[in-house]
């Protein structure tokens, strides 16, 4: 019967490289493995982190008699759109004073984006963007790529970013690559907080954007910062030059969400508004995201003093002047593929680790492999 | 400036509204007797268990919650069907119906080379329309509701189907018709069975209230396994919005019946393919919850009794309508009332009869005469009865 082999002609699609890895890292018997791969907390003892804010915040959720499980609104719960735009632009922000600032409850960061994508490709220039030019930043996250892709954008571009051989930003290339007539904003701000360990110091670029006049989209993910990875927590927020425009992309928003998810989830929108609307909470909150920072860049300072102090070839100062939960190490593919088939430590193909992957059990470890890794591979 | 949505717009109206008599029957949203939402007490059984086993907030594979998904092909299909046994099929968690209904017509744009043509029955859920065609499908309708009767138009059906061209997608509500409350009989189904397969269609069904039609989750699933029954490999979305009151949760499922487990895995990995750049991977609550209903044999109990008290009010309201009908004088046949299923009622109202119903009783539904009987209650239909009979007398 034809109908059982519709689908014969399917190609089994490879896996998503991160997620590979943790499956084989899970598969790994050998005592000493680290997983340095996917991109999620973890404390020094190595286990996820429920932050003791979010507990609290559950506990007070669960004992509330009068919440139920009732649809929310399309673009989310009213409160946590306006408080999660309140924390990216800022408490004093003009552009919310002047009533132009929107925001759209979304299933995670990666929501955020693929609603603004989709809101781009239908009205940003005209009816139909499929052509109009996308830069993405070489390299980035790589499922930015296939969000825009799958909104249908067709000219996918990168600009220069990451400099290899100095291991920073290539800013002249960047500069260079970014002369056009003009440019929208497209800001994803994965990890506020968790970088720096300050708020408004992670929201820098994006609010400076703002005072400069932009009309920009800023897609928020609270999966690290709250610790809500599963809850899929995430705000789109839409800054325009006054309330009217702003009022008109919702809008149209609305009809995009309709056809993806209808509505988003409640319980981790209920967590992030009910903490920041509470002082006290708040307070605890901004603790908590603190206390990730502060052991990211406590491992950060330490790999380095390890390297340094073990003479491995290179410099190794760039694993201090990164920030954030990875680190580009500059460990080249073989290099890599010595760290995960001989030493059990796994990274992505890129040299990319995460830093919260490391403990100060097994920071003595991972260092004195990367300095053999170094010195066996050119 | 986007037009508002025809059915969420009818709530905010209805918010607005400060007549103390005022009805919401627009949303399909399950209410008790006191016009309240009801939250199930399996559900909160379900949710004490969580809280107390204290689980990390770790990203779900992108195709959800595995148990989840077991459990819910399981429900859908019966634990012992041949395609549950050999493993030929594929579930993954979705973002409630409307997330199932997007990956699942993404998936065909992308990979059912055979057609581009979807067929609705006319007149379907208002959101299914936008679904597929945002997904880059085309929209076509069959024959489906006769007006004349308010019933199932099985003659006018059969008719269209058997004029569709072979392999076009053929979207079939599985159970309690959502807007009309018209559903097929068995042995009506068998026949759309035997055009569908002469005529090699390949068939979406739509399950978003099973247990929810008629109380009983076996009976709202026998057309999806009927079908399989007879060698049709269908694919299914699954929405506990409705059966499990868990709507801003956002569970759902999204299933393949496939050849064998080979195509299963293929397909498996390119509905990953289509999550990833969506939203990457589900959220965890209600899919938990769902699980543990589903899976602890107390819990499954409960839950099975409740979702046939919701049913068994809404089959309670839809014969005290008709008897306050008749207790007012109307003369007209309200059969259909008592004849149709589920959530939802076409009363057979016009829209200017609609609209009076709203401007001068306060009575909310949408244009197309749709009423959902969640909304009614003994302390109301009285008032609905009367303000029917007086715009349609």
């Amino acid at each position: 019967m034809a109908a059982g082999s519709l689908f014969a002609s399917v190609p089994r699609a490879p896996p998503v490289a991160v997620f590979q890895l943790t499956a084989d890292f899970r598969e790994d018997r050998d005592p000493r493995k680290v997983n340095l791969g996917v991109g999620a907390y973890r404390t020094d003892e190595g286990q996820p982190w429920v932050l003791p804010v979010v507990k609290k915040v559950e506990q007070k959720i669960a004992n509330d008699a009068s919440l139920n499980h009732e649809y929310l609104p399309i673009l989310g719960l009213p409160e946590f759109r306006a408080n999660a735009s309140r924390i990216v632009l800022g408490d004093d922000s003009r552009a919310i004073k002047e009533n132009r600032v929107g925001g759209v409850q979304c299933l995670g960061g990666t929501g955020g984006l693929r609603i603004g994508a989709e809101f781009l490709r239908r009205w940003y220039n005209g009816t139909n963007n499929t052509a109009t030019p996308v830069y993405i930043s070489s390299p980035s996250w790589e499922n930015h790529n296939s969000v825009f892709v799958n909104a249908g954008f067709k000219d996918i571009r990168a600009y220069r970013y990451w400099d290899a051989a100095k291991r920073g930003l290539d800013l002249e290339g960047l500069l260079e690559d970014m002369e056009r007539r003009f440019l929208f904003p497209f800001f994803d701000s994965a990890y506020q907080g968790f970088a720096s360990g300050c708020l408004d110091r992670d929201a820098w670029a994006v609010r400076y954007f703002v005072s400069e006049g932009f009309e920009l989209f800023c897609a928020q993910s609270f999966s690290k910062n709250f610790g809500l990875y599963n809850e899929r927590v995430g705000n789109l927020s839409v800054v325009g030059k006054d309330a009217d425009n702003v009022q008109r992309v919702l809008s149209q928003m609305e009809k995009i969400v309709r056809t993806i998810w209808s509505n988003p989830p409640s319980q981790g929108a209920r967590i992030v508004a009910t903490t920041l609307t509470c002082p006290q909470l708040f307070a605890e909150w901004k603790d908590n995201v603190k206390t990730m920072a502060d052991r990211v860049l406590l491992m950060r300072s330490e790999l380095r003093a390890r390297l340094q102090a073990l003479g491995t070839p290179g410099t190794w100062n760039h694993i201090t002047e990164q920030i954030g939960m990875f680190s580009f190490t500059g460990l080249n593919p073989k290099q890599v593929e010595y760290m995960i088939k001989e030493k059990h430590i796994y990274l992505m193909a890129s040299g990319r680790i995460n830093m919260c992957g490391l403990t100060t059990k097994n920071l003595d470890y991972v260092a004195s492999s990367i300095h053999e890794a170094v010195t066996k591979f050119q | 400036m986007g037009p508002p949505d025809p059915i969420l717009g009818v709530t905010e109206a209805f918010k607005r509204d400060t007549n103390a008599k005022k009805m919401n029957l627009g949303v399909g949203a399950y209410r008790d007797d006191n016009g309240k939402p009801y939250v199930l007490n399996s559900v909160r059984k379900a949710e004490a268990q969580i809280a107390a086993k204290k689980m990390d907030k770790e990203y779900l594979p992108i195709a959800g919650l595995a148990e989840f998904n077991k459990a819910s092909a399981e429900l859908a299909l019966g634990d012992t069907n041949e395609v549950i046994k050999s493993g030929r099929y594929v579930t993954v968690q979705t973002i409630s119906g409307t997330g199932s209904l997007r990956v699942g017509a993404n998936f065909l744009q992308r990979f059912f080379k055979y057609s581009r043509d979807v067929y609705l029955p006319k007149p379907s859920w208002g959101n299914h329309t936008p679904i597929f065609r945002d997904a880059g499908m085309q929209l076509h309708a069959y024959r489906y509701y006769d007006p004349k009767t308010c019933g199932f138009d099985f003659a006018g059906a059969l008719d269209d189907i058997s004029k569709i061209p072979e392999q076009s997608v053929i979207l079939f509500h599985a159970c309690a018709h959502n807007p009309t409350g018209v559903d097929p009989r068995p042995e009506q189904w068998k026949e759309l069975a035997a055009v569908v397969k002469k005529r090699n269609l390949f068939a979406f069904f739509d399950m978003a209230y099973q247990g929810f039609a008629s109380g009983d989750i076996n009976r709202d699933s026998w057309a999806v396994r009927h079908f399989i029954e007879q060698g049709i490999n269908v694919v299914l979305s699954q929405s506990y919005a409705k059966n499990m009151g868990l709507y801003g949760e956002r569970v759902g499922a999204f299933s393949v019946i496939c050849k064998d487990v080979d195509e299963a895995k293929r397909v498996e990995s390119q509905l990953k393919i289509l999550i990833r750049p969506m939203y990457s991977n589900p959220p965890i609550n209600g899919a938990r919850i769902a699980s543990i209903i589903l899976t602890s044999p107390d819990l499954r109990k409960e839950w099975l009794e409740e979702v046939k008290g919701m049913a068994d009010r809404i089959i309670d309201m839809r014969n005290q309508l008709v008897a306050n009908l008749k207790k007012e004088g109307s003369s007209h046949n309200w059969h259909h009332i008592t004849d149709q299923i589920g959530m939802f009622c076409y009363t057979g109202l016009k829209p200017e009869q609609v609209e009076r119903l709203t401007k001068e009783f306060s009575i909310y539904m949408t244009k197309d005469g749709r009423i959902s009987v969640a909304g009614v209650t003994s302390g109301n239909v009285g008032y609905l009865a009367r303000a029917i009979h007086q715009v349609s007398k």
